[in-house]
């Protein structure tokens, strides 16, 4: 078990929302919606990880093609897709569109990361732990390959300039404060959806996998449905998290798909605490303000993110929420006298 | 002659043979890492950070200390594999009892922390080093310089080397043993925490000797392991983790493979690699030559 | 928490003694931001050194003239990467009032200030980024190109060498939009020049083995290969032709992005002879001289580049343009002033900003010396040609820039 007694999460988050409502007046709003963006993004990482024991090293893959398709859609809305005719060899199939409004870009890049998800799920689920990992970089560095050299990307260059069109036709979110809100609304969204499906029974019985797969087999489960089931949410999340992202900075570029990327969430995920409801999120804001506030000491970033990495590795493997939680337990239980469930392990320990 | 699709055989058999160059490198490298993991079940990724640390200390050895080439591809490997083992001691040690994810992260970490401090150090666009054999032989076909065929004939050797050494003496089979029943093996009075902190000194040794062989034809950079090691991975992953001929016999063979996709399709010659993984583990998740674990 | 930046870069302030309080300042300071490469493989061409150019143009300019309050610059790390760039000047110009921001080298980063800077109506001088798109397609009334560009580059080079004798070429190509660029302007020099392009070939980049792509150069029998690329690619590419005796085979090449750091880490041995482009040599003169003087002592003892001598030419003509209007605040303004006045500094000397943005001055074409001929360190280059300002840049009908009317 690893969620503090339930009846917490929901006051924490409310408070959180509240904060996030104000948060414009005191931060730049650009940087509260990269963090939110990525937030969701390590949650969605985080489901697979902290709840299935699934560790994916690629899943930059979702992120960055959906980021992609958005961009694209907003910017120019002409589909192209390349077709092989048996007489005449290749052609182009060509569905001529107007640029789309933003929410409709945004569903489109993540409907497309979802079916990503399930091609990529289908073959990736049927191995495990190291393996899984090396099958999802395998194939998120193919996706990665067809990135760089699909005409529709701009290789290198990236698509820029994405337009913020009025959305639902009227609303402008040319502004960023305006924006801001949309995109916390996308955020509160996504994360209630990970939050409703870990708890459902449906849940329960992804956790029953994480801890014994065996047993969760011989209890009659279709472990492997399920598995694909939260990948292919797991994609999809992440590709909401990817092409909101792409409206945000009104750019998608290769950095979303490279494999730094996925290494990247699986930071902000341990950092915050693996298989915790509010870790990926706290993971995100520590990393991203960490990028941003010591930009200035150049080369030495590397460093010192490379350090926090051993030191969360070798000290603080339950991430920072983890780790309060870990600590509200052991006073809880002191207390109450007697003992509670609330100290926990790591998922993966 | 003949011609296969508009390339003659001439390109063809160059190709060829700089793949297997290639391919020489990427052996010795997953060798290293084959070995780590085959050993200690950790997946060392601060090995390409080690292969650019060998190739580093090569030319520091020169610079600061007057010692040539030759000198270097001895002390180098052992002065880096020294600071393996130090690493293995200090931290590796420490994730034995846990999921091998939890080494791969903090090897990682080390990964960032090493390149970032040579970087800050010694700048980005990369030190010169002289070639200790110039010219070369023309074969007919290609140009060869004596300093490649020299890499390819060091790497077979001490690939050839290690596999003896592990598969086919008393010491390699006492560090198997360890490897499946450490407390058994301990129990004979062997001290086995002692033999896997030298095997992972062997494998880093190893990495930084790749390093050396590399200095005099790339450009001495911080990031050339970064660049490197996630195709090193593959080519682990492909020969069977943990397998040393698997690892030998795949890093030879995926350079001659990636060689023939520079003459067809260029472009493609970063990912065919990761092409062939994805459809080895598909088919044959323990890899073509290992073992099902 | 609140949001600043001042420890996103650290900011060095250089107060004149008289400011005129009756100027149109945004927030009272007129603020450069110099961004770019200062941990990646264009570190050393940019980097640091372009951060100490911009601040010795902006205390040079203050010992000549009066400067009119305070003058700051910020400087930042882009990584080379459009969204890490874009997401630092986004928050320059909202949050911390840059009024310009300077140098941004890699063409992708380049083109997304571009589109950015315009956006704000704020100044964007590049000195850094090679693709002549900026003063093309995409250009804008907010954007200088200051120091080079890829046609330049291909027409100095290009033109060189057919006239030397080398018709045939062969292509090296880093396999992203500025390999691309650099690759076409160059082809077409070289078609009508009268020499032709026998083929090509693209490497992935960053690459680490070019052995193979040399060798495919080799066997299409082409007098000259180019090296469509830059930074670390072109250094090995040529470290490998040497080990390959590509050149004892009677091939040449020609690096057609070259930079003196490049030089630097190669080596005379391997560098020798190679032609290549630039617009600003340390050792031309002795105003260079004295330049690059002063620079090595405060850079680690490196000689300026021709990108770092280029910001320092960019802002000094920026803060000339800045106190004849007395104002910061209208970007398009600033730059509209900027091209109506003539340029003139110390180290590009006189020279013009034609209306599609592009700065004017004349390009030379280098020649990488023999070590025997190489008098100390840093002493690299001969001068082969100076290609005259009028026929250094791509005439401005053929950009195709819309702001040309």
């Amino acid at each position: 078990m690893s969620t503090p007694p339930k009846s917490w999460d929901m006051p924490v988050f409310a408070a959180l929302v509240g904060l996030a409502i104000a948060g414009p007046l005191f931060v730049y709003p650009v940087f509260l919606m990269q963090v939110l963006c990525f937030a969701l993004f390590a949650c969605a990482f985080n489901l697979l990880v902290g709840y299935v024991g699934l560790l994916s090293f690629g899943h930059a893959m979702f992120f960055g093609f959906a980021a992609y398709i958005a961009g694209h859609l907003a910017k120019v809305g002409t589909v192209a897709l390349p077709v092989w005719l048996p007489t005449m060899g290749k052609a182009w199939l060509t569905i001529p569109l107007s640029p789309l409004t933003p929410e409709i870009a945004i569903l489109a890049g993540t409907l497309v990361s979802a079916l990503l998800g399930l091609i990529v799920g289908v073959i990736a689920i049927r191995r495990q732990g190291i393996y899984f990992a090396m099958v999802t970089l395998a194939l998120a560095q193919m996706v990665f390959f067809l990135c760089l050299q699909a005409p529709f990307t701009h290789g290198e260059d990236g698509i820029q300039a994405i337009p913020r069109a009025p959305m639902l036709g009227a609303f402008d979110v040319r502004n960023d404060f305006i924006f801001y809100y949309v995109v916390l609304a996308i955020f509160c969204a996504g994360f209630l959806l990970i939050y409703r499906t870990i708890h459902s029974p449906f849940g329960q019985v992804l956790k029953a996998i994480r801890e014994n797969e065996a047993r969760a087999v011989s209890l009659g489960y279709a472990v492997d449905r399920f598995k694909l089931i939260a990948f292919v949410l797991s994609a999809t999340l992440a590709g909401l998290a990817g092409a909101t992202k792409a409206l945000v900075f009104q750019l998608a570029s290769l950095t979303d798909v490279a494999w730094q990327m996925s290494g990247e969430v699986v930071l902000m995920t341990l950092v915050g605490g693996l298989g915790t409801v509010f870790g990926p999120i706290v993971g995100a804001a520590v990393i991203l303000a960490m990028q941003t506030y010591l930009a200035s000491f150049g080369e030495w970033v590397l460093v010192i993110q490379g350090t926090i990495f051993v030191v969360t590795v070798l000290l603080f493997r339950r991430g920072i929420v983890g780790e309060l939680q870990g600590l509200a337990g052991r006073l809880e239980a002191k207390l109450a006298s007697h003992s509670t469930s609330g100290a926990h392990r790591g998922p993966a320990e | 002659m003949f011609e296969l699709i508009g390339v003659s055989p001439q390109a063809l058999f160059g190709q060829l043979l700089l793949g297997l160059i290639n391919g020489a490198f990427y052996a010795l490298l997953s060798l290293g890492l084959a070995v780590i993991f085959g050993m200690m079940n950790v997946i060392n990724f601060t090995h390409g950070a080690q292969y650019m640390m060998g190739a580093f200390c090569a030319w520091m050895l020169l610079n600061y200390a007057g010692v040539p080439y030759w000198g270097a591809l001895v002390l180098a490997p052992i002065v880096v594999g020294s600071t393996g083992v130090l690493i293995e001691r200090l931290f590796i040690s420490r994730l034995y009892h846990l999921d091998h994810l939890y080494g791969l992260l903090l090897t990682f970490g080390l990964a960032l922390v090493i390149e970032g401090v040579f970087r800050s150090q010694y700048g980005i666009s990369g030190l010169p080093y002289g070639n200790p054999l110039p010219g070369g032989t023309n074969l007919g076909f290609m140009f060869l310089p004596w300093y490649r065929g020299w890499v390819v004939v060091v790497s077979l050797a001490v690939c050839l080397a290690t596999w003896f050494l592990i598969e086919k003496t008393r010491l390699g089979s006492y560090l198997r043993a360890a490897t499946e029943r450490p407390d058994l093996v301990q129990a004979f009075g062997i001290n086995v925490p002692r033999m896997i902190t030298l095997t992972y000194g062997f494998g880093v040794g190893l990495a930084a000797l790749a390093g050396v062989l590399a200095a005099p034809i790339y450009a001495i950079k911080p990031d050339i392991g970064a660049n490197l090691i996630i195709v090193v991975f593959a080519v682990v992953v492909i020969g069977g983790m943990g397998s040393i001929m698997g690892s030998i016999l795949t890093g030879f063979g995926l350079g001659i493979l990636e060689g023939l996709t520079k003459v067809f399709y260029p472009e493609a010659s970063n990912t065919v690699i990761f092409v062939v993984m994805a459809i080895v583990l598909m088919l044959r998740p323990q890899g073509l030559f290992g073992t099902p674990r | 928490m609140r949001w600043s930046l001042k420890a996103w870069a650290a900011a060095a302030a250089v107060t004149a003694g008289a400011g005129i309080a009756l100027a149109d300042y945004t927030d009272g300071v007129i603020k450069i931001g110099v961004l770019n490469d200062q941990s990646g493989i264009y570190s050393d061409v940019t980097g640091p050194g372009s951060v100490w150019a911009a601040r010795k143009a902006v205390e040079d300019y203050c010992k000549a003239n009066t400067c009119d309050g305070k003058i700051e610059v910020v400087f930042a790390d882009h990584q080379n990467k459009p969204d890490v760039g874009s997401n630092i000047a986004r928050q320059w110009y909202d949050v911390d009032k840059v009024d310009a921001i300077v140098d941004v080298p890699t063409s992708s980063v380049a083109l997304a200030i571009n589109t950015l800077t315009r956006e704000k109506n704020k100044v964007f001088l590049n000195s850094g980024a090679a693709t002549s798109d900026l003063t093309g397609k995409d250009c804008s009334p907010n954007t200088v190109h200051w120091t080079y560009d890829t046609w330049a580059l291909a027409n100095g080079t290009g033109n060189a060498i057919v006239q030397t004798g080398g018709k045939s070429w062969f292509f090296i190509t880093a396999d992203y939009a500025f390999g691309y660029a650099l690759e076409r302007d160059t082809a077409a020099v070289v078609e009508k020049a009268g020499g032709k392009v026998v083929g090509s070939v693209r490497h992935p980049f960053p690459g680490q083995d070019f052995s193979s792509f040399l060798l495919q150069a080799q066997q299409s029998k082409a007098q000259i290969i180019g090296l469509a690329n830059a930074g670390g690619d072109t250094i090995n590419s040529i470290k490998q032709a040497a080990e390959f005796g590509i050149v004892q085979g009677g091939q040449n090449l020609a690096g057609l992005l070259v930079f003196i750091t490049d030089v630097h880490a190669l080596g005379l041995q391997t560098a020798q002879g190679l032609i290549f482009t630039e617009s600003w040599y340390w050792d031309l003169n002795d105003v260079n001289r004295a330049f690059a003087k002063e620079f090595a002592a405060a850079n680690k003892g490196h000689m300026p580049t021709m990108v770092q001598a280029g910001v320092y030419s960019a802002v000094f003509h920026y803060l000339k343009a800045v106190h004849a209007l007395k104002s910061d605040a209208d970007g398009a303004a600033v730059v509209a002033k900027m091209k109506e006045m003539p340029t003139d500094d110390r180290l590009f000397g006189k020279g013009t900003i034609r209306q599609d943005g592009r700065k004017l001055h004349p390009m030379y074409l280098f020649e990488v010396k023999k070590p025997s001929e190489s008098k100390g360190p840093w002493d690299y280059y001969k001068l082969r040609a100076t290609i005259p300002t009028e026929e250094a840049f791509r005439p401005l009908a053929e950009g195709g820039c819309p702001l040309v009317k």
